[in-house]
């Protein structure tokens, strides 16, 4: 990545400019959903971008998640690069067939004759008093199926270089944005051209007691509790695998290894999820080199509640996590 | 290969009447060793056949051109080689061999053939409406002046995906038909029984124009075919075709004892006053395009055509067991 970093954006405004970027740089690049034209979808990422590339190119759809996941994957096949806007990541259940069955499968059924070079966009997280419909983080789901690719990015400069280089890959890609932090959270991006490959993780602070190895909104509650864990003397390493599938194995052992602690924190749901796969990466790669079980802590096994109190109580938070770590770190 | 039409839509050239004859009697020929194959027990899978439908597939594939696009179904053999498929690669895949259009990671259900624009038959019923629907959107975008074309049995009408990617394609005014085939029954139960109200309606109610023809008449297939085709071309947008047809064997070759949901007898009616293959050698006849021997002449040499198809399938190796981790990603 260059040098540059002299310009403070936003997660959206980060995510808006590789794709106003990849647009203007391939005309086969095009973007389909619901409310992502005049709106620029109700989160107001995509705003601005119909302005300067027309409804040829940012096309606003019925309300209709697997119809247009569809119609995208039958224009990936046949020579376009669609991205895909899914509102709330809760509504990918709606395109599940097209993705797990058809996008997932076709390169690989069609003997490597048919590619599918699509990204969809949705988001995950809660915390906005959505109740559990509009609240889950579901990529873990997507992680499941050989043949996708899931990104998962934690900063504005991740999400620029990420989106860039998912866009220009040549398979259906899953890329999932916090809602939290599309306008809460600002960063340094790079003013030059970049990209960042995929299946490369980010050590996104260098520690040497425990690793604690985090995805999107928790790389912000990981970095908090290695703030309060700096407090008690306890060094701790704060690793982003950035992306899913493909995953940057070799970084999380290697942290593993050195600081011989590990705690895995996402915010999917925390049984059968991510944290289990990555924890179990961990486990295997670095037995010998840990001082201590390789903790997972993930959302709670519920739907995700509306009222305020209850759903707070839901998602991993910098206390849990430190007090985890702390633990972890006065036994071994 | 398919003859390029210039001729009036309504009228057959003689070159191409012969020609939807010869790749009838192909898909025919074709689907018998499949059958044979398969209760020889040297298929693996699964074996749904087309006999019966030749027709449909024939009279819509002779009106696009190579580079159209078609999606299939999990009944997808006629829509492969009526869109110009080899049967050797046909038959390598659907025995799992190396040779076989998709390496033989497809199987009968899913072949695919980037070079006859067949974007892949489909083992989920309804699975490929959003495809076709893309790959039209895609020939909007690009303005390469191509037509998708869904082939779907009357199944897939119980599929939410056909309403919205109807509403969408018309909305955008997108070169996609949409061909249900209409051979009476979803798998195992007749279609009256899961079909509410009239299947035209369900595309005239998103301003769509749809038309039903006699699924087992090839020149009116082709006519309808042309003219819905040839407009969504000009940018007319989408259409439905109906066409109303007989599914001749079980929903699968081991669906063998029927007598539960259809008759013999209607069996027998079908195939012997309605079949698609001897209603149009009659009309080549009567017609003066043609004489029996030719006819009979040119059975022997697709029965031949096969049988070496099917000879070559058999006698190809398998794919290297490294071939199980390829093309997972592009």
């Amino acid at each position: 990545m260059p040098e540059t970093t002299d310009r403070e954006l936003t997660f959206a405004q980060a995510v808006r400019e590789a794709l106003a970027e990849e647009m203007r740089h391939d005309s086969r690049v095009c973007i389909l959903g619901e409310d992502v034209a005049e709106a620029g979808t109700p989160f107001k990422v995509l705003s601005g971008l119909v302005e300067e590339f027309g409804t040829n190119r940012v096309f606003d759809t019925p309300i209709s998640e697997a119809g247009f996941t569809g119609i995208a994957v039958g224009a990936a096949m046949t020579g376009i690069r669609p991205v895909v806007d899914i509102m709330f990541g809760d509504f990918l259940t709606l395109t599940m067939d097209q993705m797990v069955n058809q996008a997932a499968k076709i390169h690989y059924m069609s003997g490597g004759k048919w590619k599918v070079p699509m990204v969809l966009r949705t988001t995950l997280g809660a915390s906005r008093r959505s109740a559990a419909q509009h609240s889950q983080s579901l990529h873990a789901w997507l992680c499941h199926v050989p043949g996708l690719k899931v990104v998962i990015p934690s900063t504005p400069a991740d999400a620029k270089g990420l989106l860039k280089t998912a866009i220009r890959d040549e398979n259906p890609i899953i890329f999932f944005e916090d809602k939290m932090m599309h306008h809460k959270l600002k960063g340094l991006v790079p003013t030059g051209e970049y990209t960042i490959p995929l299946g490369v993780a980010d050590i996104k602070r260098v520690g040497k007691d425990i690793t604690l190895v985090a995805t999107s909104s928790m790389v912000q509650v990981a970095l908090g509790a290695a703030d309060m864990l700096a407090e008690i003397g306890i060094s701790a390493e704060v690793v982003d695998p950035r992306t899913l599938w493909p995953l940057d194995e070799k970084t999380l052992i290697d942290s593993a290894k050195k600081t011989s602690r590990a705690i895995v924190i996402d915010e999917g749901y925390g049984r059968y999820g991510v944290t289990s796969e990555l924890a179990s990466v961990i486990s295997e790669g670095a037995f010998y080199d840990l001082d201590g079980p390789v903790l997972r802590m993930g959302a709670m096994h519920v739907p995700i509640p509306f009222s305020p109190p209850l759903e707070d109580l839901t998602v991993p938070t910098e206390k849990m996590l430190f007090d985890a770590a702390k633990k972890l770190c006065s036994k071994s | 290969m398919t003859p390029q039409t210039a001729e009036a839509i309504n009228t057959f050239s003689k070159e191409l009447a012969l020609h939807a004859y010869r790749q009838m009697v192909r898909i025919r020929m074709f689907e018998e060793q499949v059958n044979e194959l398969y209760t020889r027990a040297l298929m693996p899978g699964l074996a749904h056949l087309y006999s019966g439908e030749e027709a449909i597939a024939v009279g819509i594939c002779e009106a696009l051109k190579k580079e159209d696009y078609v999606t299939s179904t999990h009944r997808g053999h006629g829509h492969c080689l009526a869109k110009g498929a080899t049967p050797n690669l046909m038959f390598a895949e659907l025995l799992g061999k190396e040779a076989g259009y998709c390496h033989g990671k497809g199987g009968s259900m899913h072949i695919a053939d980037p070079a006859t624009g067949n974007l892949g038959a489909n083992a989920i019923v309804g699975g490929s409406m959003g495809i076709a629907t893309g790959a039209a959107f895609s020939a909007k975008y690009l303005n390469n002046g191509l037509v998708a074309v869904c082939f779907f049995g009357e199944g897939a009408l119980g599929q939410g995906l056909l309403y919205e990617v109807l509403n969408i394609a018309q909305l955008w005014k997108l070169p996609v038909i949409y061909v249900c085939e209409n051979n009476l029954y979803n798998e195992y139960t007749h279609y009256s029984e899961t079909t509410a109200g009239d299947i035209c309606a369900r595309a005239t109610a998103f301003g769509v124009k749809a038309e039903s023809v006699d699924g087992q008449d090839v020149q009116a297939v082709y006519s309808k075919a042309k003219q819905l085709i040839d407009a969504a071309r000009a940018g007319d947008g989408p259409a439905f075709l109906l066409c109303n047809t007989y599914r001749y064997t079980g929903h699968h070759v081991g669906d063998i004892n029927r007598d539960y949901y259809r008759t013999k007898q209607e069996e027998q009616e079908w195939k012997t006053r309605r079949d698609p293959i001897l209603l149009h050698g009659e009309r080549l006849l009567q017609e003066g395009l043609t004489d029996k021997a030719t006819l009979d002449a040119l059975e022997s040499e697709v029965r031949e055509e096969m049988k070496a198809a099917v000879e070559f399938a058999i006698a190809a190796p398998y794919p290297a067991l490294e071939e199980v981790e390829m093309h997972v990603y592009a």
